[in-house]
Parts: C-alpha cells; structure tokens; sequence
C-alpha cells in the first residue's frame, strides 16, 4: 500500500515532466510550421509549465466543474455524509469534500492532490439505484482512490490531457485555414524546412495519441486495485459485487462524462461500441477501465 | 588522524539522528493508537445521545410498547456505566440486540415508519452502527501496525529500552463481530 503512494508520486512528477516535454515539442513543431522563431518555443514552454503546476493546485475543480458537481447539502444527503464519515474513520482519511451530480446514469469518482484536497463526487443516479451497502462499497472504492494517492496523477492528467488535446486541435485547425499563405513566403527554404514540417505536422497528430496513452498507463490496472483495498475498508465484498452488477446491467451514460474525465469515474462514462469487428480489439485497447466482469470475477475470488 | 576523528564525529552523529527519528516515529503511533481508541468512545457517545430522541419518537406512536422502550433505555444507561471495556462491550452487544427488536417493532406501525423523524434517526443510528464498527476496526488495524513496529528489528530495541507495551486488540464477540448492517 506504501509503495503504492509513493509509486503514484513518482509517476506524478514524471506525468509533470512528460507533459512539459510534449507540450514543447509541439509548440516547436507549431513554431517551425508557421515560422515563429525562437521567441515562440519559450513562450509555450512557460506555459507548459505554468499550465502544469496551476494543474497541481487547481486540477480538482476542473474535474469537478467539467462534470458539474454540486457540493452535496449534509441533510438532504445524509446517508452520503455518513457512509463517507464512517468509512473515513475505518481508513482514518480526513474527511474529504462531498459533490453531487445531477445525472440518472450511476456513476462516481474521486478527484484532489492529496487526501486533505481531496473530493468525492457521486451522480444522483447512484444514490437512486444503490441500496446502502452497495453505496458503501463504492464510496469505499472511490476513498482508496484517495488513500493511494491515485487522485493525484488522474487529476493531473484530466487538465493536461485536455490541454494537449485542445492546443493540437487548434494547431490542426488553424493549419487548414493558414496553411497555404504560408508556403508563399517559405519558398526561398530549402529542403529542411519541408521535413521539419512533416516531423512537427506528425507530432501534431501523435499528440493526442500520445496523451490517450499516458492517460491509459495509470488508469486501467488501477480499478482493480481500488476495488481490493475498498473491499479491505468495508471488510464485505458482496457490497462491491453487486453495486458493480448493478452498474453492469445499467446501460445509461454520464452525460458529462467526457473524454478528458473518462478515467476518473468508478465505471467507464462513455458509451462503448458494441459491434463486434475488426476494430473491436483496437477499441479495447483505449478503455480506460477493464471490464467490469474481469473486476467482479477478481472480487468473488477474495 | 584528523580525518579519521571526523569520519568517527560524523558516524555517530547520523546514529543518533536515526534514533531520535526512530524514538518520535514509534511515540507518534503510540499517540495513533491512543486517538483511535478515544474515536471509539467519541462514537459511542454520539450513539448514546441518539437514543433518548429515537425513544421519544416511537412513543408517540406506539406507547404502549413499553417493555422494548425501556429495554432500550436500560440496555443504553447500563452502556453509559459500564466500568471495564469487557462490561461495556457486553453491555453494547445487549443495546444492539433491544435496538433491532425496536426497529422490528416499528414494521408494525405504518404512521411510524412513514414519519420523516423516525426515518432520520433510523439512518442516524445506522451509521452510528457502522461508525462504532469503523472505528473499532481502525484501533485494531493501528494497533496492528504498533505491534508489529515493536517487535521488529530494529525498533525492537528501542521500544525495549522506552518500554513500549503492546496494545491488545478490540475483539468483538458473537453478533459484534462485524459491522451491523441494518437493511430496509
């Protein structure tokens, strides 16, 4: 569990330096296609930076304004206050900030830097469809999130993901339009500059592959080991199993849920594509969470 | 010569360093066990002031259930004054068994269980359930961690030297056993 934490750590302050990295690599290539200059590469990469710790301190309310949760009000809510109080004292968690989404689809997720910045959102739907026990489990769930430190990179990674995604979108995008007044000028370059622009048009469009990846690498295993240690919290599995049967069976989809946010949720909020093809096994590849049968099957066997 | 006498200085300062690290360390846990056991009085206190307002409400409805009302009452103050952890323990598995058979009453009785009151402190005691589970769980696992720090190498020497004692776990017996759970 200790090396959990601290593995999470690490791989925050990596997560930090990757984007960084990214971030100038792509304001390079945006520099070199549209011939900025030198000025340009340092101005992205204070951004860079400062967009990453701004992220550090700020990244829990875009998580939770991106999903537009509400703070949970401690009366009309109080089943939520008191199964989080009461698992916070199993686990001897500060007591983290509790959110509401209004949505049918049941659904939660955990955001913050670290257990004393953290919080906890959960959608109406989940209140609606689990019963108590169930609840528990999932709020367990979602409080070992907090507990090992996971928060702290998915949080980081909903803001960068979502920068990365944003600026190569633009930088796409404004190629389309520009593109063509700028050869006029370039003509007198030689043949550099055409690879540069084909290493930095490339970079464009690997970046958000680049970013979906990273976003991968600390998600998908991490579900299961969330359920493990909510589990050793709540010390009752069938809690979890059913309250996962349950969301197995439901079909509706956060409407919030976005790409960005995808990994942050105790079950993945986007529709998943049923056909079966070809490009089903690809598709996989880019969930976020492991199939909720895998992770019930792993919890009957406790 | 000199360089020897330092490298000697410098060698026995990191020692006592490490020691001094390692003395606060095992007093913090210490402090740890001591704070999860007081959180298991501090919920059983909520507990107990729970109980007269539940009492009250049910007797607006069904007063004539006096002899469960009573064995509520009684399990509780018998609770309340409890003297040694073994007593008070006893003494909360008999208040956990008269509260189910006040919540069993409460089927009989549809203006009671539609009354919003009764339906909060329900919940109320519910987590209040949960809550005593919780904490007695967390002394066990912090006092787990204490032990086990204790008798390891190398704070072993220390926690001799310092008499740390070992803590003796919460054990619940019988129905206690494991967080109630009170489904409806």
């Amino acid at each position: 569990m200790y090396d959990q934490v601290s593995q999470n750590k690490r791989r925050s302050i990596l997560l930090i330096a990757g984007f960084v990295v990214l971030v100038a690599a792509v304001a390079w290539a945006v520099t070199q296609l549209f011939a900025l200059g030198p000025a340009g590469l340092v101005i992205a990469l204070v951004i860079a930076t400062a967009t990453a710790f701004a992220s550090y301190w700020k990244s829990d309310s875009v998580a939770l304004a991106m999903s537009r949760a509400k703070p949970a009000d401690p009366t009309t809510y109080a089943r939520l206050h008191n199964l989080v109080e009461g698992l916070c004292i199993a686990s001897g968690l500060p007591k983290p900030r509790v959110y509401v989404i209004d949505d049918i689809a049941p659904n939660a997720f955990a955001t913050g830097r670290d257990p004393k910045h953290a919080a906890i959102a959960v959608t109406t739907g989940l209140l609606e469809k689990m019963n108590r026990v169930e609840l528990e489990g999932v709020v367990a769930h979602e409080l070992s999130h907090i507990k090992n430190y996971d928060i702290l990179v998915s949080t980081l990674a909903v803001t960068m993901v979502g920068i990365i995604a944003l600026v190569s979108d633009f930088a796409i995008r404004f190629m389309w339009w520009g593109g063509g007044r700028r050869n006029d000028n370039d003509r007198d370059g030689s043949g550099a500059g055409a690879i540069i622009a084909v290493v930095g048009f490339a970079l464009l469009i690997l970046s958000p592959l680049i970013a979906k990846i990273m976003q991968l690498a600390i998600s998908r295993r991490r579900e299961a080991l969330a359920d493990f240690s909510g589990v050793e919290m709540t010390r009752y599995p069938p809690g979890l199993i059913s309250a996962l049967e349950k969301l197995q069976a439901d079909q509706t989809v956060v409407h919030s849920g976005s790409k960005a946010t995808a990994h942050l949720w105790i079950e993945q909020p986007i529709a998943r594509n049923e056909e079966e093809g070809r490009m089903s096994r690809f598709n996989r590849l880019f969930d976020t969470h492991p199939p909720l049968e895998e992770r019930i099957a792993a919890l009957r066997e406790l | 010569m000199g360089i020897a006498l330092i490298i000697i200085v410098v060698l026995i300062v990191l020692l006592v360093v490490i020691l001094i690290a390692m003395y606060n360390g095992l007093v913090k846990l210490r402090n740890k066990v001591e704070n999860a056991w007081a959180q298991i009085d501090v919920q059983l206190k909520r507990r107990y002031d729970l109980i007269p307002n539940l009492v009250e409400t049910v007797k607006g409805y069904a007063a004539h259930e006096r002899e469960t009302l009573e064995a509520v009452i009684a399990a509780r103050n018998s609770a309340m004054t409890a003297g040694t952890p073994q007593e008070q323990a006893q003494a909360e598995n008999v208040l956990s068994g008269t509260l189910k058979s006040l919540f069993a009453l409460s089927e009989a009785y549809p203006d009671l269980k539609a009354n919003q009151n009764f339906l909060n402190l329900q919940e109320e005691l519910t987590s209040s359930e949960d809550r005593i589970a919780y904490a007695r769980q967390f002394y066990n696992d912090t006092v787990n961690r204490y032990n086990t720090k204790i008798q390891t190498f190398p704070s072993v020497v220390l926690a001799g030297a310092f008499n740390f004692k070992q803590r003796e776990y919460f054990e619940a017996e019988g129905e206690a056993t494991g967080p109630v759970h009170v489904q409806f």
